[in-house]
């Protein structure tokens, strides 16, 4: 007899632990691999996930084996010409036919084991020991979303939600309360017919003994009378639903698309902010992003136009950061939302117009922003802006973060730098 | 086959019956109907099975599968994860195709067999898995001998517990390293000589509970180095320990490892229960596939012949037939190696035509079963044998000829490779030792045991390899020595014997900055006055 048995709705994920388990232990590689896949990778696919490859040598499991040598008897089909006794001059022979396993151990540090990860485990990876500053103000913003949560006991409630413990407790408690007195009646008058009863036959009050007998009856069915479970001894679990406070963040990319800017340099600049985007994205339930792009005057754009239109002109750097002001005042205020901004530039500006962006961020703009990051993207000496922001830094030193990138490869470096966890002293 | 086939579709005998089915897709109903059908030809034919249980998976399931070498409960290892991982990439990648089924030694006994298939497959899987391994697991005296089919699932649960355990109190890390090492060694796991007990998995956990009392209680013998006051006499003899070499390197371990914890021991001991439950399977594939391929063929021949199904299923199944037994020759870019299922089919079939039909020759070659009964005789084959045995028993002139059989010896000696015997009458012979020799697992792998323990030194292990042939040990070695040396915890050797002359030691840590450590160590074991 034969059982037959449906298992296609069984589990499916019975190895992701062992994935996982594999996954833990070669971290160091794969973590290496995020990091140059983080430099090759085009912008677009940023957030997908990632072919790791890993040498072979280093996963595999040794076993003892026979090794190349000595003298071994090997038995092969299909043999088209030889006879007995015929000679076959040894020249790469080993390695073609032969057998099996053994062939693959000259091929070694030549074979990865590659294998796919997925977008999330990629990005895990890729913001591992990272944490995003200052997130004090997980605040909520309109209540849109409500999470139902326990909330004790009541007496009123829907059948399904009886509690039933608590609704037996009840009904015990109540029938002590309301049997208390009977019982020690009860107790008395028993004792009392047990001493009657005790009395020699002829003592004995027969008539007494009667109404003791009735009065305990009465007692009895009285005391039976108080019902089991009442109507107000039932407790419902209550459940109420409480708003739910949903953090959000909005960033601001400000980015300079001046002369000096060139395309190489808008590239960088769009994959620091890219990183940035991925991160917050993970930090917060929603993401609102904003792009500014100024040259000597400031508009918000939307993407496309942000990393892709060229224009050219001269500098100012403080009209983006008017803009942003505004922006803010307008549609972000500050206790609704956790405000992140992040600026890319050459460090070119309007000679006079650096001081301006240093009054502008101290008075109007770090007050409100969870985090300002700004990258100075060039080979060059730094100018009048990059000192005029060092001094914000030295006033706003766990708000504000800036570094310099050379080219493409310091970009994930430097984005791990200014959003590594800060040990707390 | 094929003509063999065509030989018996000619005589169409009763097309009364009607054919169970004629689309190709699959029904529950229908795949019941099917195991009916082949059930009681399986009978008709005298296969004594368990009794099976048949399970349908979608192919992510069979994925998580392979990947626990095809057992349904497992304990959580990284390696299997790579399998997994590996096995994912190369299907999604369409590399490879997922098998057809898995089939798993126990009562009763499970087959998977996958959504995908159609009719045709799963019936083919049908008389493959359930009948044909079936009856094969429960018949073979390997695995009726070292293997308990009706306790393998609860000690596998027993073992996952355990080990999920072991990883919550001391880590997975620790847990992890022991497991590798013991992965490492679990071919020399095995007890080639005693039967293991059935056990539950209750009464497992009741006996490890007691195991670990009485290692607390007992005093290691490894420890009792401390010399007896007065008597110098005694300290001349020193008692070899062990005093036999030891094969089963981690039953060794498991008993005699000085440092070990108890958990770990416990660790040991589970890796080495599952080695032995493989022994059998690494030991039969031959006989194994070749038996199932057998009866695969032959149920659904006698299916079609009595006219239970359509010739389009026919078709179907010899396609997928002829590929499973698909042998490329050694000069094909698909050669890896002698396909099991060929070869084991070929000598199957041929002992029926010997029994059947024999030649001159097969009055020769096999005195005994030409023209004998065939079934008792592949019963007989089945039962009795594993691959070397059954190879050098039954392995004819003919299926060497078939298969164009030759032999070549590569001795590092020689300049030339030499073709030392081909598929003639002088070569047969030869032939069909070495062919059986490639399946001894003796000589597959090193043999490598434990040869002694320095008791009253630094307690360093020394094993020793005896070469086959002057083989030489591979180039992992050096790291299965660091498994072993985590293992034991002292020092290890290994020492490669050609006779008695050492050819190549290996040892862990690697010597040259020993003795600074060793003499350390050595101070703390008291010296005899």
């Amino acid at each position: 007899m034969s059982y037959i048995i449906d298992r296609r709705l069984n589990g499916k994920k019975k190895s992701t632990v062992n994935r996982q388990r594999f996954l833990r232990r070669y971290k160091a590689h794969i973590k290496k691999a995020v990091g140059d896949a983080m430099n090759s990778r085009s912008i677009m696919d940023m957030d997908k996930g990632e072919r790791i490859s890993i040498p072979t040598r280093d996963i595999s499991e040794p076993l003892f084996s026979h090794g190349a040598g000595g003298h071994v008897e090997r038995v092969l089909p299909g043999n088209k010409q030889f006879t007995a006794g015929d000679r076959i001059p040894r020249q790469g022979q080993r390695g073609g036919d032969g057998g099996g396993s053994g062939a693959s151990d000259s091929g070694e540090g030549v074979d990865e084991f590659v294998f796919q990860i997925s977008q999330e485990e990629f990005l895990d990876f890729m913001f591992e020991g990272l944490q995003l500053p200052n997130m004090i103000k997980q605040r909520l913003a309109g209540n849109e979303s409500f999470q139902i949560v326990r909330a004790g006991i009541s007496n009123e409630g829907t059948p399904g939600r009886i509690n039933v413990i608590r609704s037996l407790r009840a009904a015990h408690a109540r029938r002590i309360a309301l049997t208390s007195s009977k019982r020690r009646n009860l107790r008395a008058l028993e004792n009392d017919l047990t001493q009657e009863e005790e009395k020699d036959t002829a003592l004995r009050d027969q008539r007494k003994i009667e109404a003791l007998k009735t009065q305990i009856a009465d007692l009895r069915s009285r005391i039976q009378r108080v019902p089991f479970l009442d109507d107000f001894d039932l407790k419902y679990n209550l459940l109420i639903r409480q708003p739910k406070p949903r953090s959000r963040a909005v960033m601001f990319c400000l980015m300079d698309v001046s002369g000096s800017m060139n395309q190489a340099t808008k590239d960088m600049a769009k994959r620091f902010f890219l990183l940035l985007y991925l991160f917050l994205q993970r930090s917060y339930e929603y993401t609102e992003v904003v792009f500014i792009r100024h040259h000597t005057s400031a508009k918000e754009v939307d993407e496309e136009e942000f990393f892709y239109s060229r224009e050219t002109g001269g500098t100012i750097v403080s009209s983006a950061l008017k803009l942003m002001r505004r922006i803010i005042q307008e549609r972000y205020p500050d206790n609704e939302w956790n405000i992140y901004g992040a600026q890319a530039s050459d460090g070119d500006n309007w000679n006079d117009d650096s001081s301006t962006c240093h009054r502008i961020l101290i008075d109007d703009i770090m007050p409100h922003v969870q985090y300002y990051s700004y990258v100075e993207i060039t080979p060059r000496d730094h100018q009048a802006l990059w000192e005029e922001y060092e001094s914000v830094r030295t006033l706003f030193p766990s708000h504000f973060a800036m570094e310099q990138i050379v080219d493409v490869q310091d970009i994930y470096p430097v984005f791990r730098q200014l959003f590594s966890q800060k040990v707390t002293a | 086959m094929l003509d063999k086939f065509a030989s018996g579709s000619e005589a169409p005998e009763s097309k009364s019956p009607q054919p169970i089915s004629t689309s190709s897709e699959w029904t529950f109903e229908l795949i019941q109907e099917y195991d009916r059908a082949i059930g009681a030809l399986a009978e008709e034919f005298g296969l004594d099975t368990y009794p099976n249980q048949i399970e349908v998976i979608c192919s992510e399931q069979m994925m998580d599968a392979y990947s626990s070498v095809g057992m349904p409960v497992g304990y959580h290892h990284w390696s299997f994860g790579k399998q997994f991982i590996s096995v994912e990439n190369n299907y999604q990648r369409g590399l490879m195709g997922l098998a057809y089924e898995i089939v798993i030694n126990s009562n009763p006994c499970i087959a998977y067999l996958m959504e995908e298939n159609t009719m045709t497959m799963q019936a083919l899987v049908i008389a493959h898995a359930s009948y044909g391994h079936n009856s094969f697991f429960k018949g073979n005296y390997l695995f009726r001998s070292w293997t308990d089919a009706s306790s393998i699932i609860d000690y596998l649960i027993f073992a996952k517990n355990y080990i999920s355990r072991c990883e919550q109190r001391h880590g997975l890390n620790e847990v992890e390293a022991i497991l590798d090492s013991c992965h490492a060694l679990m071919n020399y796991g095995v007890d080639r000589y005693k039967r293991p007990y059935p056990i539950s998995a209750v009464e497992e956990e009741r006996k490890q509970q007691e195991r670990e009392e009485y290692r607390q209680r007992q005093l290691n013998d490894l420890w009792r180095t401390i010399p007896k006051l007065g008597d110098g006499v005694e300290e001349t003899k020193v008692k070899r320990f062990p005093e036999e070499p030891q094969e089963n390197i981690l039953y060794f371990i498991e008993k005699n490892a000085p440092l070990l914890e108890n958990w770990q021991r416990e660790l040991v001991r589970i890796v080495r229960k599952l080695a032995q439950y493989f022994y059998p399977q690494r030991q039969t594939q031959v006989m194994n596939e070749g038996w199932a391929t057998f009866w695969h063929y032959t149920l659904l021949s006698e299916l079609y012949k009595r006219g239970q199904v359509t010739e389009g299923f026919m078709i179907e199944f010899l396609q997928s037939h002829t590929n499973v037994i698909y042998q490329a020759s050694f000069d094909s870019p698909h050669y890896s190696g002698i396909n099991p299922y060929t070869l084991g089919f070929s000598i199957f079939s041929d002992l029926r035509r010997i029994c059947e039909s024999p030649t001159e020759e097969d009055y020769l070659w096999f005195p005994d079963i030409a023209g004998s009964n065939w079934k008792e005789t592949l019963q007989f084959a089945m039962r009795d044998f594993k691959d070397e045995s059954f190879i050098l028993q039954f392995l004819s002139p003919k299926v060497m000829r078939d298969m164009k059989l030759f032999c070549i010896s590569d001795n590092d000696k020689e300049n030339d490779i030499i073709v030392s015997a081909i598929h003639d009458e002088r070569g047969y012979r030869q032939l069909r030792e070495n062919l059986a020799g490639q399946y001894n697992l003796g000589n597959r792998e090193p043999n490598i045991q434990v040869y002694s323990v320095d008791t009253r030194g630094d307690r360093s292990l020394t094993l020793h390899h005896t070469q086959y042939k002057r083989r030489p040990l591979g180039k992992d070695s050096t790291e299965v020595l660091k498994h072993l040396h985590r293992l034991w915890g002292f020092d290890v050797h290994l020492n490669s014997l050609n006779g008695d002359e050492i050819t190549a030691s290996y040892h862990c840590p690697e010597q040259g900055r020993d003795r600074s450590e060793g003499e350390e160590e050595s101070m703390l074991i008291p010296k005899p006055i």
